[in-house]
């Protein structure tokens, strides 16, 4: 290869696409990594504070689509505090400065605030694409902002963001001239809009190809919105409430027969299950369907739904379905390979809304089944071992009992076996999250079987640091491991500590980590940053070593300590 | 101790951690000695002991059960208008001397709706037909749709009548004629 000109040998490289693939090609030679750097045109960074947006700038002056997540996983669940970190501020600013044409921006788990968002709109005339996953800080008006100055815009995507709704009218920012969009996701926003404005921009935007609504779209704007714009190929419906006798909804019938392209279908943040008959004829063609934000629908409702979705591939749902649905779903839904089940009532034991039996049902009826996500409220080791002998598949199983340490209750088993039995059938398992009570017997199968497993979450689990040791040694691709009250400590942490250089991350909280132990480990790898979050009044907790580390997070990074960190964070 | 057992101590005594959580489970504040590092059975004793002594209730578990806070605000919201957001009407009765509040959504269908009526107002609504009426009881009952035409309860199915019917009036027979008789 290195008798071709380097044209050439770019050409070749243009096939190349995903980062792993890249990254590699980027080590083979020097002039490899050169040509690689100049060509590369979209950069994913799974941790902001791995890497400066300097650096960024300097190896790929090609940037056009960038990726950032910022805080880690757990941030999720509230166990970070607030002001923790992951602005995106200082990258855009940087990326302003510079002569990078970005044109997609792609962030999840980042603070994004409203001038962050204007200067975005303003500095890169070609921008096209923003998406923001599981974000907060911004308002409206940052949103406005890039309506308004985007000439472009092909996409605005807003997936599950805290969004301070000024009620403004961001919607009516979009100019007259814009054409362009083709994805526009509003869902999460709380506010009221203008309907008129979002009528005729639906009316301008001929590739609109998904629209995704907020509850304060009503059924009647929902029926205008699909006579404009029947080709869409992706409708997430905000309210969908009506008198099924009237004049509007026999119109809404009506459209939906025209709207043959559509493929996915979410929301019914409001909904009257009297309508949803108006909706079957769309559901022979749905290839994802998700009913996780609509607990206005009953498990009959659900069932009824689902018996016409014959194409499923992923099926995101309450739990109010119940076993029983799960089981039409079984029948139906042949082609289905991801199912994530969600609980309608976290905190209430009192239905049990789906069991064991459910999943079990579901593995026998859907071979194709890949990507698992199931919160129920008892598991048994019998029906894992029937779900790993029936699904070999499993790219993802996160399997969630909504009481942390509940035993298999016809054994009284701990779940060991039956996971043990997952990970030994799954050998393409990537991601696994654990559940149930635990001992460090799950760990030992988890490390002599996940061998492409990437990422683990563990909670109130194992006995010891054998636990943890099983995994760090076992799971050679280990890239992301969490875990919380665990009776790990600091044997198991510092045992291998260049392994933490091949991960991305480990979080540890509730654990037995002491600080001094944290400190050792700074110590030796200066290619991690090892930070202590410390929430209580303990001001004096640099004298004790022995005190026991509420949260610690390390990550590898390139450039040292983050400049950014709240007080409450201890950077060793 | 004797007298501290009998006194309940533990119950009010002052600590930091979760209501529920055992002294062990404290974490920061205290500087208690590292457990043996080699004792690993002692350490999954004692934390053994902790789950079956003082497991952290669900709802008091930081973080658990692992869901995005979005997802769970977006459902309380949920919940909390179902729970209270209702479909409360106003039921006001010819000659009485203030108006009630009543949650249709509670109930099931127009038998259950009448029986309420009754037990609230003491008065009987009679038999309903399609043809008549309540031909033949004192009082009848009209619901305000969104319209704001007065109709008569019973005419239309359950479903859409809740989700029209914007009050109630339970008006007296000889007023009701107009509505329900075949002159």
């Amino acid at each position: 290869m290195n008798y071709f000109p380097d044209e050439v040998v770019e050409h070749v490289f243009d096939f190349i696409t995903s980062h792993k693939d890249r990254n590699s090609v980027s080590l083979v030679c020097k002039s490899w990594y050169k040509i690689e750097r100049y060509s590369r045109q979209r950069v994913f960074i799974g941790n902001c504070y791995s890497i400066t947006p300097q650096r960024l700038i300097a190896r790929f002056p090609g940037l056009k689509s960038l990726t950032l997540k910022g805080k880690p996983h757990f941030a999720d669940f509230n166990l970070v505090p607030h002001d923790w970190g992951g602005f995106v501020d200082p990258w855009i600013k940087a990326l302003a400065k510079s002569r990078i044409g970005l044109e997609e921006l792609r962030l999840k788990r980042m603070v994004v605030s409203d001038d962050s968002l204007e200067l975005l709109s303003k500095s890169f005339p070609n921008f096209k694409s923003l998406v923001l996953v599981s974000c907060e800080g911004f308002t409206t008006d940052g949103v406005a902002a890039i309506a308004a100055n985007c000439r472009f815009l092909r996409e605005l995507d807003l997936q599950e963001n805290e969004v301070e709704d000024h009620r403004g009218h961001w919607l009516s920012c979009f100019p007259e001239s814009c054409t362009s969009l083709v994805s526009l996701n509003f869902a999460c926003l709380k506010g009221e809009i203008n309907l008129a404005s979002l009528e005729r921009l639906v009316a301008r935007s001929p590739n609109l190809k998904s629209l995704r609504l907020n509850r304060m779209v009503p059924l009647d704007t929902l029926q205008k919105l699909l006579m404009r714009a029947p080709q869409l190929v992706d409708l997430g419906i905000g309210s969908y409430v009506d008198d099924p006798s009237s004049e509007v909804f026999s119109k809404l019938k009506a459209v939906i027969q025209l709207c043959n392209s559509i493929r996915s279908l979410s929301g019914f943040l409001e909904v009257a299950p009297c309508c949803m008959s108006a909706i079957y004829p769309i559901c022979e063609n749905l290839t994802f369907l998700n009913l996780s934000y609509a607990p206005g629908l009953q498990g009959n409702d659900l069932t009824k739904l689902v018996q016409h979705c014959r194409k499923l591939q992923r099926l995101w749902i309450l739990d109010c379905i119940g076993d029983k649905g799960l089981g039409v779903v079984a029948s139906t839904c042949k082609e289905l390979q991801e199912l994530r089940v969600f609980p309608s009532d976290p905190f209430d034991a009192g239905n049990a809304a789906v069991t064991e039996e459910g999943l079990v049902l579901i593995s026998a009826g859907c071979p194709k089944l890949n990507s698992l996500l199931y919160f129920c409220h008892q598991m048994t080791n019998a029906a894992l071992i029937t779900v790993a002998k029936n699904c070999t598949n499993f790219i993802r199983f996160r399997l969630c009992i909504l009481d942390p340490v509940k035993a298999d209750p016809v054994t009284n088993q701990p779940l060991d076996e039956g996971f043990g039995a997952i990970v030994r059938s799954n050998k393409s398992l990537k991601r696994l999250s654990l559940s149930g009570l635990l001992t460090d017997q799950v760990f030992l199968y988890i490390g002599m079987y996940a061998k492409k497993l990437e990422m683990l979450s563990i909670a109130f689990a194992g006995d010891s640091n054998k636990g943890m040791l099983y995994v760090l040694n076992g799971c050679k691709k280990l890239r992301k491991l969490e875990i919380r009250d665990c009776p790990f400590g600091d044997v198991a942490l510092l045992e291998d500590m260049g392994k933490y250089e091949t991960m991305r991350s480990l979080w540890m909280s509730s654990c037995e980590v002491t600080l001094g132990a944290c400190k050792i480990l700074a110590k030796k790898m200066p290619s991690l940053n090892v930070e202590i979050i410390n929430e209580s009044e303990q001001l004096e907790f640099s004298l004790d070593d022995r005190l026991l580390v509420d949260k610690m997070y390390l990550y590898r990074t390139l450039v040292g300590h983050r400049k950014d960190k709240p007080e409450y964070v201890l950077l060793l | 101790m004797v007298f501290e057992k009998d006194l309940n101590l533990d119950a009010t005594e002052l600590r930091l951690g979760l209501p529920g959580s055992s002294e062990e489970s404290i974490r920061i504040s205290n500087k208690r000695a590292l457990p043996d590092m080699n004792d690993d059975s002692g350490v999954a004793a004692a934390k053994k002991c902790d789950q079956e002594t003082a497991p952290p209730t669900k709802a008091q578990v930081v973080g658990w059960p692992p869901i995005r806070s979005y997802r769970k605000n977006s459902l309380q919201t949920k919940k909390t208008e179902a729970e209270t957001g209702g479909m409360y009407v106003k039921v006001s009765m010819d000659g009485a001397p203030y108006l009630r509040k009543i949650d249709l959504k509670v109930y099931k269908g127009y038998p259950e709706l009448f029986k309420a009526m009754e037990d609230m107002f003491k008065f009987k609504v009679g038999k309903y037909s399609e043809r008549e009426g309540y031909n033949g009881s004192e009082f009848v009952p009209t619901y305000e749709d969104k319209d704001g035409d007065w109709m008569l309860v019973g005419d239309v199915p359950w479903e859409m009548f809740i989700n029209a019917c914007k009050r109630l009036r339970i008006v007296r027979g000889s007023e009701a004629r107009g509505l329900g008789c075949v002159v």
